[in-house]
């Protein structure tokens, strides 16, 4: 029976795993344009924001252009912004890209692989991952409030040494 | 009561053949519940309309999660 109740608690345990203080999965993946293929785990030394989205997701939409203007601001400080787009049709994908244009990277995971491996409940999910591939922080759906303590969480890992 | 078993198996085929039938929907494979032609209802403002004329002409109201009278004021 103990050891029953010690499987079980470590079953429930293993289910909710969080991901923050995780090693980031490693999973590889084109970009929208097939010009370019990375590693989600392997941010080069930089500060990863990786966002997962798809073109019928509301809050998505709204989180671009919060997401653009980071881009904007923190690329040339070593802040790199991926979004990987889990649409079953890349044409919505393009059609979302067409109404919400960005400067920051969009990866396609057809297989949809990577969202499984990061373990995603919520669409957007973004993940925060520090310069030594730590996940930090996630964050599930995207609130207008959020943005507040995202630009705060992306400027504390910039000013980890 | 010897044929138990087998009994016991006939019942609990059909079940556990059903239980392929439930899948688990993860977030990203929301594409297709997300259209607008899934949500319950399509339009919003036509089924309020639909709702306060109903409320008025019925001379009663609720079943929708709201209080209220027949008078058609609310």
């Amino acid at each position: 029976m103990k050891t029953i109740i010690k499987l079980l608690m470590a079953l429930l345990a293993l289910s909710f795993a969080a991901n923050a203080s995780e090693q980031a999965p490693s999973c590889k993946l084109k970009t929208l344009d097939g010009k370019r293929s990375l590693d989600l785990a392997d941010s080069q030394g930089k500060i990863r924001y990786v966002d997962f989205w798809a073109s019928w997701c509301g809050p998505c939409a709204a989180s671009f252009p919060f997401m653009n203007a980071l881009h904007g601001e923190l690329a040339s400080q070593g802040v790199e912004i991926v979004a990987v787009n889990l649409d079953d049709n890349r044409e919505d994908a393009l059609a979302f890209l067409e109404k919400n244009p960005v400067q920051f990277a969009i990866v396609e995971d057809k297989e949809a692989q990577c969202p499984g491996l990061y373990k995603v409940k919520a669409m957007p999910s973004s993940y925060l991952i520090d310069r030594h591939g730590q996940i930090r922080h996630v964050h599930l759906g995207f609130h207008d409030v959020d943005k507040t303590e995202l630009r705060a969480q992306v400027q504390a890992l910039l000013d980890e040494k | 009561m010897k044929n138990k078993p087998r009994w016991f198996a006939i019942l609990a085929l059909p079940a556990v053949a059903m239980l392929a039938g439930c899948a688990d929907v993860q977030p990203w494979e929301r594409g297709t519940l997300a259209r607008p032609q899934m949500a319950l209802e399509p339009d919003a403002l036509d089924s309020a309309l639909i709702k306060h004329t109903y409320s008025s002409k019925e001379a009663a109201a609720g079943g929708y999660g709201v209080g209220g009278g027949g008078c058609g004021c609310n």
